[in-house]
């Protein structure tokens, strides 16, 4: 059943890094990210790498569950090394064959470039592996906070977000009843060309967007009635707070950050 | 004055503006609730009771005539956020009522939104979930619950916000036997804990019953109103309002018909099994 | 159209946390014209089941064969299936979408590969028998009341003039005069037209006046099968499973505890009545 979809790909657990502020969590990937940028050498992706792993280790989500996010980027991966390996003409020659020379730079810059993307990917992955969406929206709402001034709407954005969040699941259940519904009027989802495909979606569309629409209305109507006015002179019940186990991690980061790109 | 009205309302006259012409919803309505009531307003779709549940709380506001909550005004502007505070709705669809993304937080909403401070809102939220019996499932998400759950969650919900009133606009319309006697337990349970002023509005005539005053509405205005033994002796006004009127008080009618010495104003099944035994 | 359910199974998302299983080895032949009531509680299976007569879902483990069709064997085709097994889902007003009240109603028609001028002349059959007027053919569906949204959802289905209709709670929300109306236009059609009708309902009072065969299911398997006069003489039974009696019932089961000698079931108030007449005199009221 659809509606048994969970969403993101949130693996509930009680580790270390689960347990940290999703403050602290998602500013520190974005910090990672551009370390990952800055550095350059062989040595220094040897550390970060090392570090990562000892994160995915420490969150206790099974590797596989980790791996798994790499899976659609590994186009992306091979294409990246293929054309370096192919087309760069830096360094020593290494094989001259017919048309195909390659080059020890080109080889060297394709597989640095696949593995940042690698650890960009598994950094993210770990950020919401052991976040739950929830946490991770309070966290952008007070990442987005100081942009406020320049008319950034963060009350409003992470209150979308939790209201998407919240009726993702409702919906593609809905979605489902439907189509069950038009399926049992003779519909056909699956057969003839594009155009007709598409057309054949909107028996399934306009329910459910109409649907969509009372939904929204009903619920904005409920959302006054508990007297919601915007995020002004509203008060949380969940507060982020910070623990000790946030200043271990910073400050690990900032020595593994600063051996790497020392290195 | 004695006993302060909660809900005061005079002369409410309520039109909806439409591209094709004006619909009349509600022709000169005068009600008044007293503290510690639970009153049930019955009525076929379209007779004007869920837009009068909408005055209660200011999500309309009166073409015509007044309604006070606790003496104010719900046409004065500045008072909109009290009112809304005062009078708790419940509405049908237990799917489109729920904000939040885990219960607790929903419960939540409602306080957040008031400005109350944290400690406090946590324990009026772990005190709300108790009172309609679901703090076990605080940390649940809301589409894996069952229909009574997710209504029993809005109630809790609107408790969390210290209402003096609940009105539940049709709530247990859509759910399952099993759901609506869920939420009528959660009812009588505040009723008999917290003497909830309640107003319920269904098409449930066995719901009704429980309350202490019943108003039946059709066209707009209020028809008949009494006791629910007084409104539910009247077989033949309900029906030609469209309305049921519980199968045991129209079988004791019938047995009065048939010579049986039964008394006036029997609703239920057991009520009507007593008296069948004391009439011989 | 004879339906054949043998030893039939169903598990929902087999092999995941989220496995459960909906139904467990249910056998059930429903005869050709009869009228059945499936009552039980949410999660009893009743909605599988009505969703494994048209193929929308297929078991997880024995045969549903309706007619000819089987609906696991290998190559079956499912939309002729469809045609005979029309299913009218709970809430059926969310399925509306076309511009028109006719073009709604046309839909399944025009799937099936009916005419055109066919599928105008069952659009208006359609209206007439679920009690709604002509006019309203060339409306916006979503204009309509919510009563009348109905209707024409019903009306979709029986434009496919299915051999088999079957109705998922078609009265849930509706008001009682509009859930009257619509019940009885349901009958009429099964006594008219004579196909085979199968009501899911949570109403004891509903099932207990119109059908004639009643099935009460209660985790994945059936539990009573008989007609609404057998079944109901269980009432201790049905309680334990959340399920009540009709309020006729529930007044008689009330009497005899009390001593009288009254008939353990009435379906209606008018048999109530006579019953309690009856015990009445015999006890010497009256006298």
């Amino acid at each position: 059943m659809l509606a048994n979809v969970t969403l993101g790909q949130y693996f509930p657990g009680a580790s270390v890094v689960h347990r940290l502020d999703p403050r602290t969590k998602l500013g520190m990937s974005f910090a990672y990210i551009m370390v990952l940028f800055i550095a350059t050498s062989w040595l220094s992706y040897s550390v970060l790498g090392l570090a990562s792993l000892l994160v995915i280790w420490l969150s206790q989500v099974p590797v596989k569950m980790v791996l798994r996010g790499l899976r659609p980027i590994l186009m992306i991966l091979s294409l990246t090394v293929v054309l370096h390996v192919f087309t760069s003409r830096e360094g020593v020659e290494l094989v001259s064959f017919w048309f195909v020379r390659i080059y020890s730079g080109g080889v060297t810059q394709g597989f640095l470039l696949a593995f940042r993307l690698v650890l960009l990917v598994l950094s993210t992955s770990v950020l919401t592996l052991t976040t739950s969406p929830i946490a991770l929206t309070d966290a952008i709402e007070v990442a987005l906070r100081p942009l406020r001034r320049f008319g950034v709407p963060a009350h409003e954005l992470a209150m979308m977000m939790t209201i998407a969040l919240r009726f993702i699941p409702t919906l593609l259940e809905e979605a489902e009843k439907i189509m069950k519904a038009q399926l049992a009027r003779g519909a056909d989802f699956e057969s003839g060309g594009l155009l007709k495909r598409a057309k054949s979606l909107l028996p399934l569309l306009i329910p459910l967007f109409i649907s969509a629409f009372r939904r929204a209305d009903e619920l904005a109507m409920a959302m006054e009635a508990r007297c919601y006015r915007g995020g002004e002179g509203r008060t949380k019940y969940k507060v982020l707070k910070y623990s000790g186990l946030d200043a271990y991690a910073v400050a690990s980061f900032v020595v593994i950050s600063a051996v790497a790109l020392a290195l | 004055m004695g006993v302060p009205s909660i809900i005061e309302i005079k002369g409410l006259h309520h039109v909806y503006r439409g591209h094709d012409g004006d619909t009349y919803a509600l022709g000169g309505v005068d009600i008044h609730i007293d503290e510690g009531e639970f009153v049930a307003i019955i009525g076929r779709n379209g007779s004007g009771k869920s837009t009068l549940a909408k005055h209660l709380n200011a999500i309309l506001l009166p073409t015509e005539g007044h309604v006070l909550v606790m003496g104010m005004d719900t046409q004065d502007a500045r008072l909109l956020w009290s009112i809304r505070q005062t009078v708790g709705m419940v509405f049908q669809n237990p799917d489109n009522q729920i904000v939040a993304t885990v219960i607790d937080e929903d419960v939540a909403f409602g306080p957040e939104n008031l400005g109350v401070p944290t400690p406090e809102i946590a324990k009026r939220v772990d005190a709300a979930l108790k009172q309609v019996n679901m703090l076990p499932y605080r940390n649940h998400a809301p589409h894996l619950l069952s229909g009574g759950q997710k209504q029993r969650v809005a109630i809790a919900g609107v408790l969390a916000m210290h209402p003096k009133l609940l009105v539940l606009d049709e709530a247990t319309a859509m759910l399952d036997p099993v759901g609506r006697a869920e939420v009528i337990d959660t009812i009588l349970a505040l009723r008999s804990a917290a003497k909830m002023t309640t107003v319920l509005i269904t098409h449930h005539m066995d719901e009704a019953v429980l309350a202490h005053r019943v108003i039946a509405m059709d066209e707009g205005r209020v028809v008949t109103t009494g006791t629910p033994a007084e409104v539910f002796s009247q077989p033949e006004l309900l029906e030609s309002l469209g309305l049921d009127v519980p199968l045991a008080a129209k079988l004791a009618k019938e047995l009065q018909r048939s010579g049986l010495p039964l008394p006036d104003g029997i609703l239920t099944a057991a009520q009507l099994v007593n008296a069948l035994c004391q009439s011989n | 159209m004879p339906i054949q359910l043998k030893n039939v199974s169903f598990i929902y998302s087999p092999g995941t946390p989220f496995e459960r299983q909906a139904l467990r080895g249910v056998d059930l032949t429903i005869a050709d014209g009869e009228f059945v009531g499936i009552i039980g509680q949410t999660g009893s299976g009743k909605s599988t089941l009505v969703q494994l007569l048209n193929g929308l879902l297929k078991p997880t483990q024995g045969t549903v064969t309706v007619g000819e069709i089987t609906t696991t064997d290998k190559g079956v085709r499912l939309r002729p299936l469809r045609q005979s097994v029309g299913l009218v889902f709970q809430f059926a007003e969310h399925q509306l979408f076309a511009e028109t009240v006719a073009a709604d109603i046309a839909f399944g028609p025009l799937n099936q590969g009916v005419a055109p001028d066919e599928a105008a002349a069952r659009v208006d059959e359609a209206l007439l028998t679920v009690g709604l007027p002509l006019e309203m053919k060339e409306r916006s569906p979503f204009e309509l009341s919510g009563g009348q949204m109905r209707r024409v959802a019903i009306a979709g289905v029986l434009a496919m003039r299915p051999r088999v209709l079957i109705l998922d709670e078609p009265a849930a929300g509706l008001d009682p005069r509009g859930r009257d109306d619509v019940l009885a236009r349901i009958s009429a059609l099964h006594r008219e037209r004579s196909i085979t009708v199968i009501l899911v309902s949570h109403s004891m009072e509903d099932v207990a006046r119109l059908v004639n065969r009643l099935v009460v299911m209660h985790e994945g398997g059936i539990l009573h099968d008989g007609s609404p006069r057998e079944v109901f003489r269980h009432a201790e039974n049905l309680a334990t499973i959340g399920l009540g009696v009709p309020q006729a019932t529930e007044v008689l089961r009330r009497l005899r505890l009390a001593g009288w000698s009254v008939p353990a079931v009435a379906l209606t108030l008018e048999e109530a009545r006579q019953f309690i007449v009856a015990a009445w005199r015999e006890r010497g009221g009256g006298a």
